[in-house]
């Protein structure tokens, strides 16, 4: 990590918070991309609401998911719930190959608009990856490592907290970050439903025809998976440094 | 004092490990040697019960293993295998607590306890207690393993190939500290290897097993003149038999009254080596000298001989 790469982390954080506290500054900039003297920047809302509730969505869904997928994980690898690996498993991937759009399409009549079956569908789409990681995490403890853990007298609750989950959590980490990334992007199709998000901006430019309103959805939300994934990267190499299992 | 009764262990239609039953004495090392797929491995589990038996039973000093919650009972039992198992995320001194964490022994005494092992391990622990397995050598690896094993001051010590991921003089040293330690520490050492040479240098007494079943138990000395099975005199080798029989032997116990010219061997010094130095020398006798400086008689060529021959 050079310092070119802390300048240009700092000025994209700088140039996103900037965008959104303070729009109308940057309306020159999306000019061009308006016809018949549409507004340039999107006026139906705050953008700085309108992000921090696309995240507030987007965590709640992946904290959810984390919660079910590591304790899934966790009991599929135990000796008592390996038979159900295989279900889980097929469980998780439905979860992941079945589209976002349709849960949607099947969560609303069942919940209503708003924000639950945006959660519901982000909620479904993360599992996969952390799931499928903390799997890998917890079958790739050194056996060795386990027996001795084992033969030293340590209960089955000990073995797993003391040393199973601190030496899989590198890849735990990793497992989340997809989800938390993917979610971001994924969590716009929400406002198709009514859920406060991004998405809203994307869709009332597509509504109105006004290219300016798309691509400042479009840009704050990419621009904000960038950083989510830079950061969640940072916290990974400290568990891992901190660990000693690189 | 370990006693095994006719353990017997299956797995689905194979038996791994076939009616065997054995005694330990308290503060000997026994070790069992075999070829891969003996059973040895799975005996040596089932006395911490890493491996429940199909039938019969382990004694710790009379009682049996069964009637102590497991968890409980494996923290009373050392135990160092092979690749040490090290934690990597732990240091060297969190690493040795374990056990004694585990049994919630006081942090002052736990404290103590990590320093003089580290001590007794010579690595000194300023420079080591704070560092993790991942920057230690093989050899130091290995050793913090046996101190980890150690830790709780367990009176039975169990060893799965501690040093075969040794190389041979980093594995020599190994075994002579180990040797030190256990008699130190009065610790009674179960120890598991496929290596004679490790069995007849460790062991006060050696069993041998070969398909699930033990051959013979005895001492080294025995396993060499009256080996009870083809087997055995097959893993204990015939060609340099006699040279194995006079490496168990040491110079203070076969020296003869009298005094010699010529360069003094130490007591301790197996009679194996004492032939090598006299044939080198061209000599035929030699003094023995005790550890504490004083003459302790003498070794003749015929003498060491004789200490060679077979019964």
């Amino acid at each position: 990590m050079g310092r070119l790469g802390w300048v240009l982390r700092l000025a994209a954080f700088g140039l996103l918070v900037a965008f959104l506290t303070v729009p109308q500054r940057f309306a020159p900039l999306f000019v061009p991309f308006t016809e018949y003297g549409a507004p340039p920047i999107y006026d139906q809302g705050s953008l700085l609401m309108l992000a921090l509730a696309h995240l507030g969505t987007v965590f709640l869904a992946t904290a959810a998911s984390t919660a079910v997928a590591v304790t899934l994980g966790i009991l599929v690898t135990r000796r008592s719930g390996a038979e159900f690996l295989p279900l889980s498993r097929t469980l998780v991937n439905i979860g992941q190959t079945f589209p976002p759009v349709a849960v949607l399409a099947i969560a609303v009549p069942l919940v209503g608009f708003g924000e639950t079956p945006t959660l519901i569908a982000l909620f479904a789409y993360g599992l996969l990856p952390v799931f499928e990681n903390t799997i890998s995490g917890l079958q790739s403890c050194p056996p060795p490592v386990v027996e001795a853990a084992s033969g030293m007298g340590m209960s089955a609750r000990q073995r797993l907290t003391a040393v199973e989950l601190p030496l899989a959590m590198p890849l735990i980490l990793e497992g989340i970050r997809l989800s938390l990334v993917v979610n971001v992007g994924t969590a716009t199709i929400g406002s198709t439903v009514a859920a406060k998000g991004l998405g809203e901006v994307i869709i009332a430019g597509l509504l109105s025809n006004n290219t300016a309103f798309i691509l400042q959805g479009g840009l704050v939300t990419g621009l904000m998976a960038m950083l989510l994934y830079d950061a969640m990267a940072a916290v990974e190499r400290r568990v891992l440094r901190a660990a000693h299992v690189a | 004092m370990i006693t095994v009764e006719s353990l017997t262990k299956d797995y689905g239609a194979a038996r791994v490990v076939d009616d065997v039953s054995l005694t330990v004495a308290r503060g000997t090392v026994a070790v069992i040697v075999g070829t891969s797929g003996s059973g040895k491995s799975t005996l040596l589990r089932m006395i911490n019960r890493l491996v429940e038996p199909t039938r019969g039973r382990v004694l710790l000093d009379g009682r049996d293993t069964k009637d102590t919650p497991v968890h409980v009972l494996r923290r009373h039992i050392g135990y160092a295998i092979q690749g040490h198992g090290l934690f990597p995320h732990r240091t060297v001194a969190q690493n040795i607590a374990t056990v004694p964490t585990l049994l919630g022994w006081e942090r002052a005494r736990i404290a103590a306890r990590v320093a003089e092992l580290l001590g007794i391990f010579q690595l000194e622990p300023r420079e080591y207690a704070h560092k993790y397995p991942h920057q230690l050598s093989g050899g130091q690896q290995q050793r913090v393993g046996v101190a980890r094993a150690l830790a709780a001051e367990p009176a039975v010590l169990l060893m799965d190939e501690p040093f075969g991921a040794l190389d041979p003089i980093i594995r020599s040293k190994a075994q002579d500290d180990l040797r030190e330690i256990q008699r130190r520490f009065g610790t009674t050492v179960v120890l598991v290897t496929h290596d004679m040479d490790e069995a007849f240098r460790l062991g006060d007494r050696v069993a041998v097993m070969s398909q699930g079943r033990l051959l013979q138990y005895d001492r080294p000395a025995v396993l060499l003149t009256r080996p009870a099975d083809p087997f055995v005199s097959r893993l204990t080798g015939t060609a340099d038999r006699a040279l194995k029989l006079l490496s168990l032997v040491t110079a203070g116990e076969a020296a003869e009254p009298g005094a010699a010219e010529g360069a003094a061997v130490p007591a301790a010094t197996p009679l194996r080596e004492v032939l090598a130095d006299l044939v080198w020398r061209g000599a035929s006798v030699a003094p023995v000298v005790k550890a504490d400086g004083t003459p302790g008689g003498r070794l003749t060529l015929a003498g060491i001989l004789a200490r060679g021959r077979a019964g």
